[in-house]
């Protein structure tokens, strides 16, 4: 038992730490992406800066294999590299490309689609998003409806997707598609095809949300055409696929160097904010809401060093994943909650409705009180897509409990 | 004991149910909410004709009611998310007329307010006071018979719809003494008063108000100089057991969207509704329902009550509730799924109704404080 760094880890975050501090964009936040209102070009421009610098070192992709372009960090290593960014607070590469489909295309994939997208993904210049959920296929995927009939050389693909991330942005996406709907099971009907965002056929329409972003998109498939050369691994056995990188997205999902960021964050609000005279921090009601939020963090945190040390020894992420993912989305709605309740009245004004008449003379609240409302809205979903946490929980039960 | 209403409290609430399902359906509120004015001025010249601007006020003041009606009122408000003003202008503004208001300043604002003429907001907040009602940097400085109001009041809900403000200063003493507040009727269009107005997360319109050098004379002084503080937190008291029940009416609608929604959805194969976990985190929403209810009951009695007993009760209500709101609204949209987070459906807007609310007139923690201190104490 010991959980001292060693010296070579330690001398590993020294080196990732000035190549961040020296490289790393400035004032760019992923929340960003969303903005309606936003020019798309420049958005994702600026959305990629890191990613394409990363991509330039080599480090785009750490989790990788060394012969497909990753860095050959231990699991250890990768944990500091995420630690040191959270730091930062940089924007991270989208998961879609470097954590999901890439893994999938040099895991199952043929030699041909392996060099036409490794390369992409790994510099950035590819934007992917993922085509999985349908209105009525949520936490129950597998009965998706979207169809992909065979027609000479080529799929025709008819449909519809949601909660399509980011897809506004996106080059090439990934679905899971119905290829036969006669099949025993439900899972054993899914093929997995890789569809550039372009083809005709393919209309991409944004859902407003909530926190008022446009994070997350409807995909309609009106006979698209896509070549068969598309298809990842055997026909039918895309669910396969589908659960490999559902496992992948699980990890990192505990989230733990983002949240401990956040927790600094609150302190420093709750640092500014006065109750009867004194720094809200030293009320011990408000006190102690944040230790607990930080014996929290820190019980997850041991406890994905424990799944950790376990990868390192051999032992992939198993159902253990689904415990990080329900502990640390908790976490971090938790941290928004706090956050919300630490700027008091100014949480209430909408900073999207603020009068656009250039003057800082009169400022509306603490600036980091305009986007607490909004991210506290927003973070209810981290309990709800990546499987929910009913769904997790269930996996623990079937998994772990063994009922 | 009796927890029944009067014929004329039912018909207030028929009426008022009515006019807000009629008048006020989901798309109806998502228009007014996304217009320039952001509110239905028309709605409330139909409330006022109705009577219902004046339910709250005594026969005397031009009214037939008291605080029970308000709370009926406002919990139909919640049913449909209404915007308008009612708290602001008729609860608070209202408020501080009836209880200290002289003849000549009930003579002038009440009939106004009743007939929708004139709509009051009410400037309590201030950008570092937090939700101590004494905490002022807002100065009102005697001027032979005037004073001169100076400072700048934060997240003033209705003021872009007002004609009027309630304010409150300091007119002696340290920034945080009990004694030394004065309340203050200022016209919005008084020389010195600017606004910057923006939306609200829950679909509602504030603004930050600034004084500057604003005089008014002595005949604007609502109830003592320098002893105003017992007033506004009566007056904040009968406004935090009007939110409540308008929070209480919100939280109706989004337990029966959940259940609705959880008979409608199906996910492997059957209605979602049919899995146990679902149904227990439905029963718990039920359960803090029918308790938020009971503590808006207990508020509303209790508000005549003396100011011991009004306070630790309408704390105990506001805890409760404010717990009970961020319950309802998190579990309403986890069991929508993903469709809970869009804009598109309702239960979006409620939920963001509900968190707003668990701060106003103060969070849970500030009403918790002030319950430890009273029932210590």
């Amino acid at each position: 038992m010991n959980l001292e760094f060693t010296e070579e880890e330690n001398a590993f975050r020294a080196e990732v730490r000035e190549f961040i501090e020296n490289n790393a964009p400035e004032g760019m936040t992923r929340d960003m992406a969303s903005e309606g209102d936003a020019d798309p070009a420049t958005m994702r421009e600026a959305m990629l800066a890191w990613h394409k610098t990363l991509g330039k070192k080599g480090w785009s992709v750490p989790a990788w294999p060394k012969e497909y372009g990753g860095t050959g960090w231990n699991p250890t290593q990768r944990y500091i590299w995420g630690e040191e960014n959270a730091r930062m607070n940089t924007v991270m590469p989208l998961p879609f490309g470097v954590s999901m489909v890439g893994p999938v295309i040099y895991t199952f994939g043929n030699e041909e689609q392996k060099r036409e997208h490794l390369p992409g993904i790994i510099s950035g210049d590819v934007w992917w998003c993922q085509g999985y959920s349908e209105p009525g296929a949520g936490s129950d995927l597998a009965s998706l409806k979207t169809t992909a009939v065979r027609d000479g050389d080529d799929y025709i693909l008819n449909g519809q997707k949601t909660w399509t991330t980011l897809a506004q942005y996106a080059d090439w996406g990934f679905f899971l598609c119905r290829t036969d709907p006669d099949a025993e099971k439900p899972q054993m009907g899914i093929s997995f095809i890789l569809v550039n965002m372009n083809t005709p056929g393919i209309e991409v329409r944004p859902i407003k949300l909530i926190d008022g972003g446009y994070e997350v998109n409807e995909v309609w498939l009106t006979d698209v055409r896509v070549p068969a050369t598309n298809l990842i691994g055997e026909e039918n056995h895309g669910w396969t696929y589908a659960k490999f990188l559902l496992a992948h997205e699980r990890s990192g999902i505990a989230g733990v160097a983002r949240s401990k960021r956040g927790v600094e964050q609150l302190k420093e609000i709750a640092t500014s904010e006065m109750l009867d005279g004194k720094p809200l921090i030293e009320d011990m009601g408000f006190a102690s809401k944040i230790s607990q939020l930080e014996i929290d963090l820190s019980a997850l945190e041991i406890t994905e060093l424990r799944t950790l040390a376990g990868e390192q020894a051999g032992k992939g992420p198993g159902p253990e994943s689904s415990l990080l993912k329900v502990k640390g989305t908790e976490i971090q709605q938790r941290l928004t909650e706090l956050t919300l309740e630490a700027v008091g009245h100014y949480g209430a004004p909408d900073a999207r409705s603020f009068p656009d008449d250039g003057s800082n003379d009169f400022p509306i609240g603490p600036d980091y009180a305009h986007h607490a409302a909004p991210t506290y809205f927003n973070m209810r979903k981290t309990s709800i897509y990546g499987g929910s946490n009913e769904i997790q929980r269930n996996i623990i039960t079937k998994m772990i409990l063994g009922l | 004991m009796d927890f029944e209403f009067t014929d004329e409290q039912n018909m207030v609430r028929d009426g008022i149910s009515r006019l807000i399902r009629e008048e006020y359906d989901f798309d109806t509120r998502r228009e007014v909410v996304a217009s320039d004015s952001g509110w239905r001025p028309e709605l409330w010249a139909q409330l006022a004709e109705l009577g219902m601007l004046a339910a709250p006020f005594s026969e005397a003041d031009g009214g037939f009611g008291g605080a029970t009606e308000a709370m009926i009122i406002m919990e139909e408000f919640g049913k449909g998310l209404a915007v308008e003003p009612f708290i602001p202008s008729v609860v608070c503004a209202g408020g501080f007329l009836k209880h200290g208001g002289n003849d000549a300043q009930r003579e002038e604002y009440i009939g106004g307010i009743i007939s929708g003429e004139k709509v009051f907001a009410f400037a309590y907040a201030e950008p570092r006071g937090r939700y101590d009602l004494a905490n002022l940097e807002t100065s009102a400085k005697a001027d032979g018979g005037d004073y001169v109001i100076n400072g700048h009041k934060a997240v003033v809900v209705g003021a872009p719809w007002a004609t009027h403000l309630v304010v409150t200063a300091r007119t002696s003493g340290g920034q945080t003494d009990a004694n030394g507040i004065s309340v203050f009727v200022v016209a919005k269009d008084a020389d010195g008063v600017s606004t910057r107005d923006y939306a609200t997360v829950d679909g509602r319109r504030a603004s930050e108000v600034y004084f500057e050098n604003v005089k008014v004379s002595g005949d604007a002084l609502i109830g003592e100089a320098d002893n105003g503080l017992p007033l506004i937190e009566k007056v904040v008291d009968e406004a935090t057991a009007a939110v409540c029940a308008e929070a209480t009416g919100a939280m109706k609608i989004t337990n029966e969207t959940t259940l609705d929604y959880s008979r409608q959805r199906k996910q492997f194969g059957v209605a979602i509704g049919s899995f146990q976990v679902l149904q227990h985190r439905m029963a718990d929403m039920l359960m803090e329902y029918e308790q938020a209810v009971s503590m808006t009951y207990l508020a509303t009695i209790k508000l005549d009550e003396d100011a011991v007993e009004r306070k630790k009760n309408v704390s105990s209500a506001k805890v409760k509730i404010g717990q009970a709101a961020r319950f309802i609204g998190q579990a309403a949209i986890q069991t929508h799924g993903g469709m809970g987070m869009t804009d598109e459906l309702a239960v979006g807007s409620y939920f963001k109704r509900l968190s707003i609310f668990e701060s106003e007139f103060g969070s849970v923690d500030h009403h918790m404080r002030r319950h430890i201190k009273l029932v210590a104490g």
